[in-house]
């Protein structure tokens, strides 16, 4: 089993680092880029099959130390 | 006083904060974050640096050393902690302050002398600082603008927990005198209780004139007389 956690700033957080992409990408002349945010992509290898058990853990992980709910959201997909 | 220094892998202000606090003439003692007991210490200092490479976010992963357990443990009975630059981020990650600090709205590393305001001298922090001194203070980061909810940063300001902001040399809160885009040109708070702080610019950069400013001397001697007087108390 693996899992893929994707780590992306909050709407409220400032996000210069996705601001900055979004302006580069602008300057190269590509159009239509409303907004970019740069977050984190983690895989994770797992022993085992149970997808629930895996997940149950790994939503308590993110919650206590892959992510920081204070300035991130995550998202969590097992398979 | 007994200072205990943390020092973590990738500590790189450690030796700083032991040079300030027996410059004051105390005692300053590196504690390796693997230990789990504090022994004598009557303040702890989160130092400096890149603790765990910032693997992760800076501070996610010190959080979990054996000797942050020792210093909730301490800072729940009342004992004095102080975070200066990654060791506020360890703080705010260990949920000892709230908040977080993110990544600096100009990207850049920003390494320069700020001026600060005191906005509460009311603190163990803060006390000895006179009114209307603005600390002269060196900061060295690319993480360090501070981000909190609406809520919490309503919290912070009717409590007075926001110690300290960044002005510019006439004691203003500008956009300009603000180096990574903090919330309300916030550079430094404290709990609820006010026996932890953190702060991003580096007072133990700043305890000799030689170094460019001896204002950081004021944070540290804040924290000395919180001691001598609660000495003085006891023995009384």
């Amino acid at each position: 089993m693996k899992a893929k956690i994707i780590i992306t700033p909050k709407k409220a957080v400032l996000d210069p680092q996705g601001k900055t992409v979004q302006n580069a990408l602008e300057h190269m002349g590509y159009q239509g880029v409303a907004a970019v945010h740069v977050g984190k992509y983690l895989e994770i290898e797992l022993n085992g099959a149970d997808k629930e058990r895996a997940r149950t853990q790994l939503d308590e992980a993110c919650h206590r130390f892959l992510s920081n709910p204070v300035i991130e959201d995550y998202r969590l997909e097992i398979e | 006083m007994n200072f205990v220094i943390l020092q973590f892998p990738a500590s790189n202000c450690d030796q700083d904060a032991v040079h300030a606090v027996r410059l004051l003439g105390h005692s300053a003692r590196l504690l390796w974050h693997k230990e789990n007991s504090l022994g004598d210490a009557h303040a702890v200092i989160v130092p400096g640096g890149f603790s765990y490479g910032d693997y992760l976010r800076c501070g996610a992963i010190a959080r979990f050393s054996p000797v942050m357990q020792a210093v909730k443990q301490f800072a729940d009975n009342g004992g004095l902690v102080l975070g200066i630059c990654n060791g506020f981020q360890v703080l705010t990650e260990a949920g000892l302050l709230p908040g977080a600090l993110i990544r600096n709205r100009s990207l850049q590393f920003r390494c320069e002398h700020i001026f600060l305001e005191t906005l509460a001298a009311d603190s163990p922090f803060s006390n000895q600082i006179p009114a209307g001194k603005l600390l002269r203070v060196p900061i060295a980061h690319g993480e360090g603008c501070y981000f909190a909810d609406a809520e919490t940063l309503a919290t912070l300001k009717s409590k007075n927990r926001i110690l300290w902001r960044y002005v510019n040399a006439a004691s203003e809160a500008t956009d300009t005198a603000n180096p990574n885009g903090s919330l309300e040109n916030i550079a430094g708070i404290c709990n609820e209780r006010r026996n932890v702080a953190g702060l991003m610019p580096h007072p133990e950069r700043a305890c000799e004139p030689l170094l460019g400013s001896a204002d950081g001397r004021l944070i540290f001697e804040s924290m000395i007389a919180v001691f001598e007087n609660r000495s003085k108390a006891q023995a009384a």
